[in-house]
């Protein structure tokens, strides 16, 4: 299938919406490229002593989990050759700001000193090979999760640069994201207005439940949001939002149907055990709706669209989910089909652009009235 | 205030068409360990004396903290451990008598895995479930009853069910939610196997302690979490069970979600349902969707209530259930869920939902004789 030659959008009848894709991956051109950017030192290290210890050890149904169509005539690997990234993506589709997130995450090191050298050079490398070469992309800065004061360093680092538009975690941390442990992170965020955005992995080596490791792939993909809703529940209960009441949480990569249904049994514990949380004063679902966004992909699909237009009911609306294709992985959504027909045009608009925008800043949107 | 109570309930059960409900989440508290000694052989009647039964209480705790609001009803004294008689009577005065109760599936969630010694932990079991059986199922006849077993251990596990799984009273085998393991890896298979030849329904309930952290992100901080936290821990374990093929290798394994909540579960299956379509050569021997599987093999019970207090989005959480079949009212007597009794059933349901989810669910999944 030839799918840069048929771009199925049809620009002319949807020229106010703009498209912006929040989930783009891409890689370096050769194992070596992100060692470039780093100081000696760690170029030895990482020459000698390079592993992982992530979790999350399953073959993923392609090589990398690629799409076939996706590996470039160029023979590099799929999301590595910017050009080919327009040609099948940008361009045929007409997106209008893709957000990038790159393939690996620097926690996926032990090594807290060399996480945080191989974060610093992700991000140069970032800004140098994409941002700096094609200005749809916005980037993730990259941080040292485990090390949240090195992480607010690197955040200090890039919050100038606007072509940064959030801060990247992978949602297998260590521990649960709201604890204490994490705060330094999350309040170099507030101070440069930069959302913290979680997206499906495990940086680190836990096993992907809480009931220990599955046998299979389908498993690890499909329950990852066990993962995120433990992580919810971690923000809610130890009090993230009250204590960082201007810090935007983006999931990404974690599904959203479950998220309602989170909401109320967390409610339904508060009412009851709310005495173990006295530092969270409201129900916890009115925090999580002034404080979190989520993407579509991969989007719960009931076989009963009716189903899918109650899930935005029972989130309370449409501003707050945005849309993303995860090019060029095997579950990528094009943009013409990502969403059921019986969403309304009003509610394409916001999910498709509307939503990135308000929440990223970006100016696209902004029409001469200045309403976004 | 329990006068009150009972009223309310009276007049719930007399809204229904049907007079008959099946309570299927009633707890035999183990008021100490001393109740068991006498089921215990005599070497580990004297190494529980003599080192000491606080650490072999820990089981019956450590998932309910004694003070914790839902592990008691307010009109029960959290400083009173009482004796199983005094269980036994709490228990048809306040669910049995109060409500017209056919049966209630009762269990003791005394989680012995917990116990890094395997052999004390198999004791432990079996003085529970004989415990049960001579001092629940047999003066109660409303009672049916569900095992415990070392299922960190599945050989002993088995010997287990084998044991006292064909008392007449017996109707399910429970394992403790949270396991090292997920429960559809091969090294379970035997366990669910034994369950079924004996015509059991294995239930997941919450609880268990084996060690490993309760998230795939570490330690939470709080109880409370931990609560919420064990939605999570059902998913996992009904995820691996449908993919290791446990209901292809057992057709006629019925598996209860017992405190699971169940607001969850649509999205999960919608999730579930379209990566199996991208990913099922993984996994040949799962040849259906996996909500098929679902429909044909599990039940949830009702309480703890974890869906939406707005009625309007309750409603539509019904319809995406899909389903007024796969639901079993429970009280979750004595943990506590809800203040006032009219609360123990959602508003909302038909005549004829509300006539299953109280009885006729639970009747044909337990195959219960008609009251």
């Amino acid at each position: 299938m030839d799918i840069q030659a048929i771009p199925r959008l049809n620009k002319e009848s949807s020229r106010h919406t703009k498209l912006v894709d929040c989930d783009v991956h891409v890689a370096p051109v050769a194992a070596d490229s992100i060692a470039a950017y780093l100081p000696q030192r760690w170029r030895h290290h990482n020459a000698r002593f390079y592993r992982t210890y992530q979790g999350d050890f399953y073959p993923r149904r392609s090589e990398y989990g690629e799409r076939f169509d996706a590996w470039p005539p160029s023979g590099l690997r799929p999301g590595a050759d910017l050009d080919f990234l327009r040609k099948q993506h940008l361009d045929a589709w007409g997106i209008d700001i893709a957000v990038i997130t790159p393939i690996t995450h620097p926690s996926n090191q032990a090594n807290l000193e060399f996480s945080a050298a191989l974060a610093r050079a992700m991000n140069e490398w970032q800004l140098e090979v994409w941002l700096e070469r094609e200005p749809r992309l916005r980037g993730s800065i990259l941080v040292p999760t485990e090390d949240p004061e090195a992480a607010a360093t690197e955040i200090e680092r890039w919050a100038h640069d606007h072509r940064f538009v959030q801060i990247y975690l992978y949602a297998g941390t260590l521990e649960p994201i709201g604890r204490r442990r994490y705060w330094k992170l999350f309040e170099a965020a507030e101070s440069n207005r930069l959302p913290v955005a979680m997206h499906f992995g495990a940086a680190g080596p836990h096993a992907p439940t809480g009931a220990g490791f599955p046998s299979f792939y389908l498993e690890d993909h499909a329950g990852a949001s066990t993962m995120f809703q433990d992580q919810v529940t971690s923000l809610a209960f130890e009090g993230v939002f009250v204590a960082f009441p201007n810090l935007d949480f983006v999931l990404i990569e974690g599904g959203f149907a479950w998220l309602a249904p989170l909401m109320w049994r967390l409610d339904a514990a508060w009412r009851k055990l709310g005495g173990e949380v006295p530092h969270v004063d409201r129900p916890p679902s009115e925090l999580l709706r002034e404080h979190l966004w989520y993407t579509t992909q991969p989007m719960e699909e009931p076989p009963n669209p009716q189903h899918f237009s109650a899930i935005l009911e029972q989130l309370g609306g449409d501003e707050r989910l945005m849309f993303a294709s995860d090019y060029p992985h095997w579950d990528f959504d094009a943009p013409d089909s990502a969403l059921p027909t019986s969403v309304t045009p009003e509610s394409r608009r916001r999910i498709m652009g509307a939503n990135a925008c308000r929440l990223y800043g970006l100016e696209l949107c902004t029409d001469s009235k200045g309403n976004g | 205030m329990m006068t009150e109570g009972m009223v309310r309930e009276r007049d719930l059960a007399g809204l229904s068409p049907t007079a008959h409900v099946i309570d299927t989440d009633v707890h035999a508290t183990l008021p100490s360990v001393e109740a068991l000694l006498q089921y215990l052989p005599e070497q580990w009647r004297e190494y529980v004396s003599l080192w000491g039964s606080t650490y072999f209480f820990r089981p019956s705790q450590i998932s309910y903290p004694p003070g914790a609001p839902t592990s008691r009803r307010p009109t029960i004294d959290p400083n009173s451990t009482g004796s199983t008689a005094s269980g036994l009577a709490a228990l048809r005065r306040d669910v049995l008598d109060s409500w017209d109760v056919s049966h209630a599936i009762v269990s003791c969630p005394y989680f012995v895995d917990m116990f890094h010694n395997p052999y004390v932990g198999e004791a432990m079991a079996m003085a529970a479930n004989d415990w049960l059986l001579a001092e629940w199922l047999d003066p109660e006849p409303r009672l049916r009853g569900s095992i415990i077993v070392p299922a960190s251990q599945p050989a002993m596990a088995v010997r287990e069910i084998e044991r006292v799984g064909g008392h007449p009273g017996v109707v399910q085998v429970v394992l403790p939610v949270r396991s090292a393991r997920p429960y559809g890896n091969a090294i379970y298979h035997p366990i669910f196997e034994a369950a079924a030849a004996q015509g059991l329904v294995v239930g997941l309930h919450h609880g268990g302690w084996p060690g490993n952290a309760p998230t795939g992100v570490g330690w939470p901080s709080f109880y409370i979490e931990e609560w919420v936290g064990r939605a999570a821990h059902f998913q996992s374990q009904l995820m691996s069970l449908i993919t290791e093929g446990v209901f292809a290798r057992v057709p006629d394994l019925r598996v209860a979600l017992i405190e699971a909540g169940w607001s969850w579960l649509p999205a999960f299956l919608w999730r579930f349902d379209k990566d199996w379509k991208g990913l099922r050569r993984e996994t040949p021997w799962v040849d259906r969707l996996p909500s098929a599987y679902v429909r044909d093999h599990v039940k949830l019970t009702l309480q703890p209530y974890d869906g939406p207090s707005e009625r309007r989005h309750l409603e539509l959480l019904y319809n995406q259930l899909d389903s007024d079949e796969l639901l079993m009212f429970s009280t979750d007597y004595p943990h506590w869920q809800y203040d006032d009794p009219a609360d123990a059933i959602p508003p909302g349901l038909t005549d004829d939902a509300l006539t299953k989810l109280l009885y006729l669910t639970a009747r044909e999944f337990y195959r219960l004789e008609d009251a």
